[in-house]
C-alpha cells in the first residue's frame, strides 16, 4: 500500500493523487473543525445567529396565506436532486414551513421535478403535520411530481401559481433558467415570496423579483435558525471559523504576492494550488 | 433498524466517494463509474414512482371541472409519447420524433422565451433609484447595458473599460464572497449527512 502511494508521486496511477494533497489537507482541516464544533460540548453551549429578514418573514408569509384562505406554494427548483446540499437544506426549511401550515390549517402545495425529492418531501411534510398534532390535515395530492423537463416544470408550476393564486411562495433549492419565470409569475399574483438558491446568477433574479432572498450560506443557516437545532447551529459556527481561516489565508497570500512582485519575483507561489 | 441501515449505507458510500476523489488508481475510477451507473439505474426506477404519482394526482384533480382540460392534456402527453416510441421507434422521421420536434420542443422554447419579457419587467422594478444602494445598482447596470450594446463605444471610449472593471472587480468580489459561503454551507451540510447528524433526507424529523 505504501508503495502504491509513492508510485503516485512518480507519475504512476497510484492510490493517492499527490496533486490533490493541498485539497486533501484542507478537507481534513475542515472536517476536523466541523466535528469539533458539533461534538465538543462546550463549543455547543451558546449560539447567536444574526437576524435574517427572510427567515423572520416565514411566519408572516404563512399567516397571510391563512388569512387570505389561499395555499402556500413551496418548490425546490429544477436544478437539483436529493444528494445536492441545497436540496437537503431546503428540506429542513420545508419541515418548519409544513409544521406552521399544519398549525394554521393552511394548504401546502409542493410541486417537484424529481420523484426522489417528491418521496422525501411527502415524508417530511407528513412527519411535520404529525409533530404539529394534525396528521389528518396532510393531503397526499398536494405533494406531486410534475415533469423532469425544465420548461415543462416551469410551465406546470406557473400554471399552478396562476390557477391557485398562492398567498405565499417559497422558492428554495437549486434553480436554473426557470427561476425568474416562477418568481415573476408569483409576483404577478401578488404572493409574498421568499427565495434562496446556490446559483449566483439566479440569486440576482430572485433579489429583484422576490420580497426576501436568502443569500449564500443563509439558506444553509436557515434550518438551524428556524429549528434551533444545536447540531445544525454547530455547523454554522464551523462555517464561521472556516470563513475566518479563508480571510486570513487571503490576507497573507495578497501581502506575500505583493512583496514578491515588488522584489521582481513572480506572483505565483505556495498560495496558488 | 431501517433508518440505521440507510444511515450506515450513506456513511460507507460517503466515505468511499470522498476517498476516491483523491485517487487516480484504476480501481478508484472503476468504483466511481460503477456508483454513477447504479445511480442512473436507481433514478430510472424512481421515475416509475413519479409517473404513478402524476397519474394519481391528475385523476383526482380531474374532479374539478376547471382543472379537467389541463389534466386530460397532461395525461395524453404522458401516454402518447411512450406509445409512439414503442410502436414506431425513436429514429428520425418517426411519429415520436415528429411529436418531439413539432410539439414538445416548440412548447419548451415558448416557455423559455417568456424569460425575455420577465427580465424586462423585473429590471423595470429592480432598477428604481429609491435608495443610495438602488441608485448605485441602477448606475452600474446602465453602464454594463450600454457597454454591451453597439452604443457603448459611440457614447464614450471610457465606457467599455469601466464596464469591464465593474464586472471584474466589485461584481466578481461579491460573487466570490457568496460562492465561498455557499461552498462552506455545502461542505458542512454534506458532512452532516455522511455522519448521520442530518437525517431530514430520510423523511421525517431531524431529531
Amino acid at each position: 500500500m505504501v508503495g502504491q502511494f509513492i508510485l503516485a508521486a512518480a507519475g504512476e496511477p497510484g492510490w493517492f493523487d499527490i496533486d490533490k494533497l493541498p485539497v486533501f489537507i484542507i478537507s481534513l482541516v475542515s472536517i476536523a473543525i466541523v466535528l469539533y464544533t458539533t461534538f465538543h460540548r462546550k463549543s455547543r453551549e451558546k449560539y447567536q445567529v444574526r437576524e435574517i429578514a427572510g427567515l423572520k418573514a416565514v411566519e408572516e408569509a404563512i399567516g397571510r396565506a391563512t388569512e387570505m384562505a389561499r395555499p402556500v406554494l413551496f418548490t425546490p427548483g429544477w436544478g437539483g436532486d436529493i444528494q445536492r446540499p441545497t436540496t437537503i437544506a431546503s428540506m429542513n426549511f420545508l419541515s418548519h414551513v409544513a409544521e406552521k401550515t399544519a398549525l394554521y390549517d393552511s394548504r401546502l402545495v409542493y410541486p417537484t421535478h424529481d420523484p426522489v425529492i417528491m418521496t422525501v418531501a411527502q415524508e417530511v411534510i407528513k412527519e411535520s403535520y404529525a409533530r404539529a398534532g394534525f396528521p389528518d390535515r396532510y393531503r397526499d395530492d398536494d405533494v406531486s411530481y410534475v415533469t423532469s423537463s425544465q420548461f415543462g416544470y416551469a410551465a406546470a408550476v406557473d400554471g399552478l401559481i396562476s390557477r391557485q393564486k398562492p398567498a405565499s411562495i417559497f422558492l428554495l433549492g437549486t434553480f436554473e433558467a426557470e427561476s425568474l419565470i416562477l418568481a415573476e409569475t408569483g409576483n404577478s399574483v401578488g404572493a409574498i415570496q421568499i427565495a434562496g438558491t446556490d446559483s449566483t446568477i439566479q440569486l440576482s433574479f430572485f433579489i429583484v423579483a422576490c420580497d426576501y432572498t436568502l443569500i449564500g450560506e443563509e439558506l444553509f443557516a436557515a434550518s438551524g435558525y428556524l429549528s434551533n437545532d444545536k447540531s445544525i447551529l454547530a455547523s454554522v459556527r464551523a462555517q464561521d471559523i472556516l470563513k475566518v481561516l479563508i480571510i486570513l489565508y487571503l490576507i497573507v497570500a495578497v501581502v506575500w504576492s505583493t512583496i514578491a512582485a515588488m522584489n521582481g519575483g513572480t506572483t505565483d507561489g505556495w498560495w496558488s494550488f | 433498524m431501517d433508518r440505521k441501515l440507510a444511515l450506515g449505507i450513506c456513511f460507507i458510500f460517503g466515505v468511499i466517494m470522498f476517498a476516491q476523489y483523491f485517487s487516480q488508481h484504476p480501481m478508484a475510477r472503476a468504483v466511481n463509474q460503477a456508483v454513477l451507473e447504479y445511480w442512473q439505474i436507481i433514478f430510472a426506477f424512481t421515475l416509475l414512482v413519479g409517473v404513478a404519482s402524476f397519474m394519481k394526482s391528475s385523476f383526482r384533480k380531474m374532479r374539478k371541472p376547471s382543472d379537467r382540460p389541463y389534466q386530460i392534456l397532461g395525461l395524453l402527453g404522458l401516454i402518447s409519447m411512450p406509445v409512439l416510441a414503442l410502436v414506431w421507434g425513436i429514429k428520425a422521421g418517426t411519429p415520436f420524433m415528429w411529436m418531439f420536434e413539432n410539439v414538445q420542443a416548440p412548447m419548451q422554447a415558448t416557455v423559455f422565451s417568456l424569460l425575455a419579457f420577465f427580465v424586462a419587467s423585473a429590471s423595470f422594478r429592480g432598477f428604481r433609484a429609491r435608495s443610495l444602494q438602488a441608485a448605485i445598482l441602477l448606475g452600474a447596470a446602465s453602464i454594463i447595458l450600454l457597454s454591451r450594446s453597439s452604443l457603448g463605444g459611440i457614447v464614450s471610449d471610457y465606457l467599455p473599460p469601466v464596464a469591464e472593471w465593474i464586472r471584474n472587480n466589485p461584481s466578481m468580489a461579491a460573487r466570490r464572497a457568496i460562492l465561498i459561503g455557499i461552498g462552506l454551507g455545502s461542505l458542512t451540510t454534506s458532512l452532516r449527512v455522511i455522519l448521520g447528524i442530518e437525517r431530514t433526507w430520510l423523511g421525517g424529523s431531524q431529531r
